[in-house]
């Protein structure tokens, strides 16, 4: 049993914990996710590692409530325990084989949308330890869906926050802020976007005109987040990829959006029948 | 011959009924069906059957007791060579090990090993017994990976010999492919694969799962950091391969082992359970092993219409007569000499078809198997809301990628002598791993093997 040792509400539908995990805690890199069971009947639910601490032992997750699973996580309490806690999971990103030589001669940019924040964070934390200048965008639907603001103000150079309805920051799309940017001529070695599919689709039409390299992490369905079922694969520059162990880091250059889009879906009228009571003879919607 | 009674048939789950359900198909034998069919077997002084057990179960030995109706002592003799008895007896390709050489067999038909060590198996459970005979305790310790038919007999061994042995597992629940892979109408999950395991917890053995090695922790740390002396690698072959053609990518393309886990690891079936699986009306199969007969008996179950699509002819189906056999029986469609060249999609990118070419069996090959060839123009299209891909899988290359100095082969398998020593002193391999898909009694056979090793290796150190 993996116990909850700390746990706060970020927005009333976004809960941040701290789970003691000692042995993922001490191998756990950026980029990198897990998977939990809240009871023995639950599904395995993929979760970025969004910060470990390898001395308390205890690694930290950020759960949007979305649907039945995702909704029992938040709704846990300090003291819980999940069931299973299994990981590290996937590629750490990249740039953690780089020397601190490198690193502090670049500069990156982040494009988080909404929760996607969370994942950025241990990134951003990384870079800025090894002396990279980093930039952030933060993109939400509203002021009270902004979350991590304070803890990234004090890791990167420039942070940038913009809103859809314009209560908070600037108002507008992530996409909009990130080429208001590069128009003006911020010149960076390395984009990463981390956010729903569809603002890592857009995020990479917008950067591609500059020449922007750029990386995204995908959130495909995943059962196992081992290699053995094939659920999350995805076509990254045609090759079929099983974004649990060659990923969840893309090239965004490579990746088929609109496949890795209809894929996530799959499951939706399934998973919408409130309680999924009934599976046998489930017809499917279109 | 010691009597001329025919073998004892086994009641079975009328086919109409079982199709509704997933609980087991065989029953098995009572105990006067048991003893009667061990009356049959002639206790060869030198028996055929023994040697082609990938463990050498002492056979005439543990068959005798049921004749005389010491169950107990049967289990006895069971137990000192296999820890999963109630697994073997009912999943083991029997037809093609012991029973296979049994000499019955050349005139008639064999004893029903098989039936009979499943029925003492069952019967020592249901009376609560267990085998926990150990050696104390050595004060060297032994790390197992996977909870497989492999790991699983390997730690029982090592348990028996002393060591203090611990077997890490990366998913949830431990069993392996008998858990996560072979469904509950064949090898029930609670009453067969959970009691088993807990025999091997009740040696001594502890199993961590959620445990990734090579994530979560790595050879080397266990070995420098947690001190064990020595380590086994029973990780199987769980990767599912694709066969690369058009449409392979469209939503409801499934690998099998996707299928079977969503349905027996997290109990789709059940809706008791969260999982969703998604089967639609009906469901093309592609393979013709265990494991295509297995996905098609489980989506039959699940209500759709199943048809299998093999290459080969029914003479060369891998499978097991016995689930051939079930899954005809259950009204489950074959279709051979046929090939998916494309999987075709609707608007919406859901599967609505498989395009097909009609094979032949062309000359044998070095390997004395005929190979299919397509025979040209003779594309068809095969209507389908599901197709699952059992085309076979291969080892997980993640402990080879994170363990320096452990070779591989060019099918990502761990390179092994007979003993099951890879290129890394002190780190023994077995099972799938090590020989590719194969079966569960050959990966136990393996597992007992390299324990063996293992005890000598560390006497010498
Ligand atoms: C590598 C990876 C990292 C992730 N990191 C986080 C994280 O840090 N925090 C977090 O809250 N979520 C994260 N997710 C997504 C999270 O796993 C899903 O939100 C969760 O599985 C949904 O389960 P549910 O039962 O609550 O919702 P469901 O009832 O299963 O689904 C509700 C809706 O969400 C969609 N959905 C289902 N699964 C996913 C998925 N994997 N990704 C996106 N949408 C999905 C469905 O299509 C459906 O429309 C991550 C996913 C992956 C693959
Ligand atoms: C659907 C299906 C039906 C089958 N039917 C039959 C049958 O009827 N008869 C028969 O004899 N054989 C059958 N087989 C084959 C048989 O199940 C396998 O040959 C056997 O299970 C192999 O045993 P193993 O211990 O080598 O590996 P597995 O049973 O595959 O176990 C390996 C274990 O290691 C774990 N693991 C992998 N990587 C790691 C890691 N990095 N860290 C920690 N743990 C890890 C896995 O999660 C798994 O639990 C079938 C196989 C399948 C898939
Ligand atoms: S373990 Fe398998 S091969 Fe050996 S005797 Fe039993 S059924 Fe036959
Ligand atoms: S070969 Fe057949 S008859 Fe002889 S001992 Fe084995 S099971 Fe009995
Ligand atoms: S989640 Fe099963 S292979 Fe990636």
């Amino acid at each position: 049993m993996y116990k909850i040792v700390r746990k706060k509400f970020l927005t009333p539908l976004i809960a941040l914990m701290d789970v003691d995990a000692p042995r993922m805690a001490r191998s756990a890199k950026p980029g990198q996710f897990l998977i939990v069971r809240v009871h023995d009947k639950g599904e395995r639910i993929p979760l970025t590692v969004c910060d470990f601490d390898s001395e308390k032992g205890t690694v930290t997750i950020v759960t949007q409530v979305v649907g039945a699973s995702s909704r029992r996580i938040c709704n846990m309490d300090e003291g819980d325990s999940f069931v299973d806690f299994a990981g590290p999971l996937g590629q750490p990103s990249e740039f953690i084989h780089m020397s601190r030589e490198e690193l502090s001669a670049k500069r990156f940019i982040f494009i988080a949308g909404g929760l996607g924040t969370a994942p950025v964070y241990p990134q951003v934390k990384f870079l800025h330890s090894m002396g990279a200048k980093v930039d952030v965008i933060i993109g939400a639907k509203s002021k009270d869906m902004v979350i991590f603001e304070q803890e990234m103000r004090s890791i990167c150079d420039n942070l940038y926050i913009c809103t859809d309805d314009g209560s908070y920051g600037k108002k507008g799309l992530v996409t909009e802020m990130l080429k208001e940017l590069l128009d003006r001529g911020e010149r960076y070695d390395q984009a990463v976007a981390i956010g729903p599919m569809i603002m890592m689709k857009f995020v990479t039409l917008t950067a591609k005109p500059y020449n922007l390299p750029l990386i995204v992490s995908l959130n495909t369905l995943m059962v196992d987040g081992t290699g053995m079922c094939g659920a999350c694969r995805v076509s990254v520059g045609s090759k079929t990829k099983f974004a649990c162990v060659d990923g969840p880091e893309f090239d965004a250059y490579l990746v088929d959006f609109e496949e890795a889009m209809r894929r996530q879906g799959m499951y939706k009228n399934i998973e919408q029948q409130a309680d999924h009571k009934c599976k046998i003879g489930i017809e499917r919607q279109q | 011959m010691r009597n001329k009674i025919p073998r004892v048939p086994v009641r079975e789950q009328d086919p109409k009924e079982r199709v509704k359900n997933f609980s087991e198909v065989c029953f098995g034998y009572n105990e006067e069906e048991a003893m009667l069919e061990a009356s049959r077997c002639l206790g060869c002084k030198n028996p055929a059957c023994v040697k082609d057990c990938p463990v050498n179960i002492q056979i005439p030995q543990f068959i005798y007791q049921v004749e005389l109706g010491n169950f107990e002592e049967a289990a006895r003799i069971l137990f000192t060579d296999s820890s999963l008895p109630a697994v073997c007896g009912r999943v083991c390709p029997q037809e093609s090990q012991c029973e296979g050489k049994c000499i019955l067999g050349v005139k008639g038909e064999p004893v029903a090993i098989g039936k009979l060590e499943r029925f003492v198996a069952d019967w020592s459970r249901e009376k609560g017994i267990k085998f926990t005979d150990r050696k104390p305790l050595n004060g060297k310790s032994v790390a197992v990976i996977g909870s497989g038919p492999a790991g699983i007999a390997c730690a029982t061994d090592l348990a028996k010999m002393g060591y203090d042995v611990t077997i890490f597992e990366a998913l949830h629940e431990p069993g392996g492919v008998l858990q996560y892979g072979i469904p509950e109408f064949r090898l029930p999950k609670e009453d067969v694969v959970k009691a088993e395991i807990d025999n091997v917890r009740s040696l001594g053995v502890k199993i961590e799962t959620n445990v990734v090695v090579g994530r979560t922790v790595t050879i080397d740390s266990l070995m420098d950091d947690e001190g064990f002396s020595a380590i086994f690698i029973g990780s199987g072959a769980g990767l599912p391969k694709f066969m690369g053609i058009p449409g392979e990518n469209l939503n409801a393309v499934v690998s099998a082992n996707e299928f079977l886990t969503r349905s027996n690891l997290m109990r789709a079936y059940d809706p008791e359970y969260e999982t969703p699986i998604y089967v639609g009306k009906r469901v093309a199969v592609v393979g013709g092993g265990n494991v295509a007969m297995d996905a098609a008996r489980t989506a039959q179950r699940l209500g759709a219409q199943v048809t299998v699509v093999y290459r080969r002819t029914e003479k060369e189906l891998p499978a097991r007569v016995e689930e051939v056999h079930h899954a005809k029986e259950e009204g489950i469609v074959f279709r051979m000499l046929t090939n998916p060249v494309e999987v075709l999609g609707d608007e919406k990118g859901w599967v609505r078809g498989l395009t097909c070419i009609k094979m032949e069996l062309g000359e044998p090959d070095a390997s004395g198997r005929r190979s299919p060839v397509p025979i040209p123009d003779s594309n068809f299209d095969i209507e389908t809301d599901v197709v699952i891909m059992s085309l076979g899988t291969s080892p997980n290359p993640l402990i080879a990628t994170t363990t320096p100095g452990l070779q591989t082969n060019r099918w990502d398998c761990l390179v092994a002598d007979e003993s099951g020593a890879t290129t890394r002193p002190g780190v023994f391999a077995g099972g799938d791993v090590v020989t590719g898909a194969a079966t569960v009694i050959l990966a136990m056979g393996a597992g007992r093997k390299a324990a063996e090793a293992i005890d000598i290796y560390l006497q010498s150190k």
